[in-house]
């Protein structure tokens, strides 16, 4: 452990302000809850945000995972594992079954979380409405009278206009009924994921300074319209290491143009191999 | 006394040597050399040269030795001197494909033919301050670059060839090397938007010689970003992400490392090398579009740079995005759409300049307000 700091880089009051507002967050799903976010020793977009949420509700005896992209190897993922394993000395692992505290950027892992985990969230933009209105003082309005029209107009001008939804990642959801929210930009494929999960999800967006939460078995419904349910489309391909079928697939290019897919959580991918072994 | 009747002369050579002892700083302290400037600052100096539409390192470090630090003021001597100097030629476009790669990366894939080089970058290190430097190492350590030591190994190594087929380390002349652009291969498929010249392939106006008419063509207005001041660029391009004109970017193929200019002299008619520069390019893929006539395809912002600068590179290829709305018939909502609000005024020169000439006298023309303010309270306190 890195001498001359505090169990995970913050101080303890600042851990505490930020736990007061995540309890906040449980506590009114999906709302985002301002919080006094600190400059971090990693460049904002970088996960700023989610390293200071996992920093305030990791403990001694927390197995922290890391992942970008689904992959425990990615640099950023690395980076962050090892700032966390400096700062706090606390165990950790590839697998996600063996997690207590998972923080992620762009994916829900694929095995079934469970129980007493966390699943952390990196999110650049936590505001769902911005890229139609980005003034933050008429967005506040519109989640404060759950005035969703701008999102559903443009779901509808989506569909008059492609014949399908043009959001393919972020893809907004309804929380518990009443706040709509931005799942980060994990793909949509995963957004089903989140509903219902047994796994506390904590959102954490540092440059924007907000933080939000969706409690263990809360509805998560992705915005669509009756005649026009929301739906994954099969990637149909399969794993090329694994032969995985069912999980997101990572294109790989090769040379001549060709083309190659493989499971985009590595951790995943290895247990299939390791069942199939 | 500032209003100074008489003897401003004399004022101002006083201010001058304030100025130099200024520079100069505690003269227990050993003076900086250029070449430590040249060799060390190197991120400030390709900044400068940037900016400044120069590449010359060692002048660079100079204007900088005389600025005190002071980037935009060394920008201004540079682009003083450039003013000086007479065009002999004009060099081939720079092949980017041929560059000598020290870093290169792809957002969207995770690998692909030229594989991921993460090269010198500070992007996966942890910002704690290292006392360490405040003494200076022991021993000058210049370590060897380590065979693809830099190359980022996403463990594909037995099904991919590429993954650790870049031997790009840089630096030593690894022959003809190509590192095909990341979006070659989604234009094959036709998913993005061809990178064609403009109609007729006119050759791009001078934005140092000719003076702007607004609308500026794509090539003047790349040529205004080049070298417009990196934090105008970078806010404006961040605007775009949270929201003003947004354009749902991927960084495609961002590359730093050294390219050959050519050139073709009238009496051989062939290219030949006369030098390298080093450049940072960034090829943003962007929100798509389409038409009745035209499926939809990505779109592309383009980012080059002098030097290796990353964050300016990519934060231009965010507004060159922004600034093709007309093309693409897109709303006009924000200012970083348009050319006149986002060009002309990202000009650190030009905007230092006049923002800092209030400081001169301008007691003319306060007279005058002056007199006109009082008539003015006059009449209203009657």
């Amino acid at each position: 452990m890195i001498d001359g700091y505090n169990f995970a880089y913050l101080d303890e009051r600042t851990k505490r302000m930020i736990r007061r507002a995540i309890l906040k967050a449980v506590a009114i799903p999906g709302h985002q809850v301002p919080f006094g976010s600190r400059e971090m020793p990693l460049a904002y977009g970088w996960g700023t945000g989610g390293i200071q949420v996992t920093a305030a509700v990791l403990g001694q005896h927390d197995v922290l995972k890391v992942i970008d992209q689904g992959s425990d190897d990615t640099t950023n993922a690395v980076n962050i594992r090892q700032f966390f394993a400096r700062t706090t000395g606390v165990t950790t692992t590839e697998r996600t079954r063996h997690a207590t505290l998972i923080q992620t950027r762009h994916r829900i892992p694929e095995a079934p979380l469970r129980e007493g985990q966390v699943l952390v969230y990196q999110v650049p933009q936590p505001e769902p409405l911005y890229k139609l209105e980005p003034r933050r003082t008429e967005t506040l309005k519109l989640h404060g009278c759950e005035e969703y029209g701008l999102i559903n107009v443009k779901l509808y001008e989506d569909l008059a206009h492609w014949g399908r939804v043009e959001t393919t990642y972020d893809y907004p959801v309804l929380v518990n009924g009443r706040y709509v929210m931005s799942p980060s930009p994990i793909p949509s494929f995963d957004n089903p994921k989140m509903h219902q999960s047994p796994a506390l999800q904590l959102f954490g967006a540092g440059r924007e300074k907000r933080i939000y939460a969706v409690p263990p078995y809360t509805d998560v419904k992705s915005l669509d319209f009756e005649d026009h349910p929301f739906h994954v489309e099969p990637q149909g391909h399969a794993c090329a290491l694994c032969g995985c079928t069912t999980s997101f697939l990572d294109e790989v290019v090769q040379g001549e143009g060709e083309r190659l897919w493989t499971c985009s959580d590595t951790d995943w991918c290895r247990e299939q191999q390791e069942g199939a072994a | 006394m500032y209003i100074a009747v008489k003897g401003g002369e004399a004022a101002i050579e006083a201010s001058r040597q304030l100025l130099a002892s200024a520079r100069r700083g505690d003269p227990a302290v050993r003076e900086l050399e250029v070449a430590q400037i040249r060799e060390q600052l190197g991120l400030l100096v390709d900044r400068v040269m940037a900016e400044a539409s120069l590449y010359d390192p060692e002048l660079a470090a100079l204007a900088l030795k005389q600025a005190r630090g002071d980037a935009v003021e060394a920008i201004f001597l540079l682009r003083a001197y450039r003013t000086t100097l007479p065009r002999v030629a004009a060099t081939e476009p720079i092949d980017t494909q041929r560059m000598r790669a020290r870093r290169r990366v792809s957002a969207i894939f995770k690998d692909l033919p030229g594989g991921q080089l993460l090269g010198p970058t500070y992007d996966y290190t942890q910002r704690l301050i290292d006392f360490s430097l405040l003494e200076p190492a022991p021993t000058p350590v210049r370590p060897e670059p380590v065979e693809g030591c830099a190359q980022h190994d996403v463990g594909f190594d037995r099904l991919s060839p590429n993954g650790s087929g870049a031997k790009a380390t840089g630096g030593d002349g690894a022959g003809e090397m190509r590192i095909p652009n990341a979006l070659d291969t989604l234009a094959d498929e036709g998913l993005i938007e061809a990178a064609l010249p403009s109609e007729g392939d006119p050759p791009p106006p001078d934005i140092t010689r000719d003076p702007p008419v607004y609308p500026l063509p794509r090539s003047a207005r790349l040529q205004m970003l080049a070298r417009a001041d990196e934090g105008w660029v970078l806010g404006l391009g961040y605007a775009t992400q949270r929201g003003y004109a947004h354009t749902h970017p991927f960084g495609g193929d961002i590359r730093f490392g050294a390219v050959a200019l050519e050139i073709v002299p009238d009496e051989l008619g062939f290219a030949i090398e006369i030098g390298e520069i080093d450049v940072t390019e960034c090829q943003m893929i962007n929100q798509f579009a389409g038409s009745a006539s035209v499926p939809p395809q990505f779109t592309r912002g383009y980012g080059l740079v002098y030097g290796h600068g990353e964050r300016k590179a990519m934060a231009m290829s965010l507004v060159d995005r922004a600034l093709r709305a007309d093309e693409f018939e897109e709303d006009m909502t924000a200012p970083v759409q348009q050319q006149e609000f986002v060009l002309p005024q990202g000009d650190n020169i030009e905007a230092s300049g006049f923002v800092q000439h209030l400081k001169l006298p301008h007691y003319v023309t306060f007279e005058s307000e002056l007199q006109l303010i009082r008539k003015l309270r006059e009449e209203a306190l009657k």
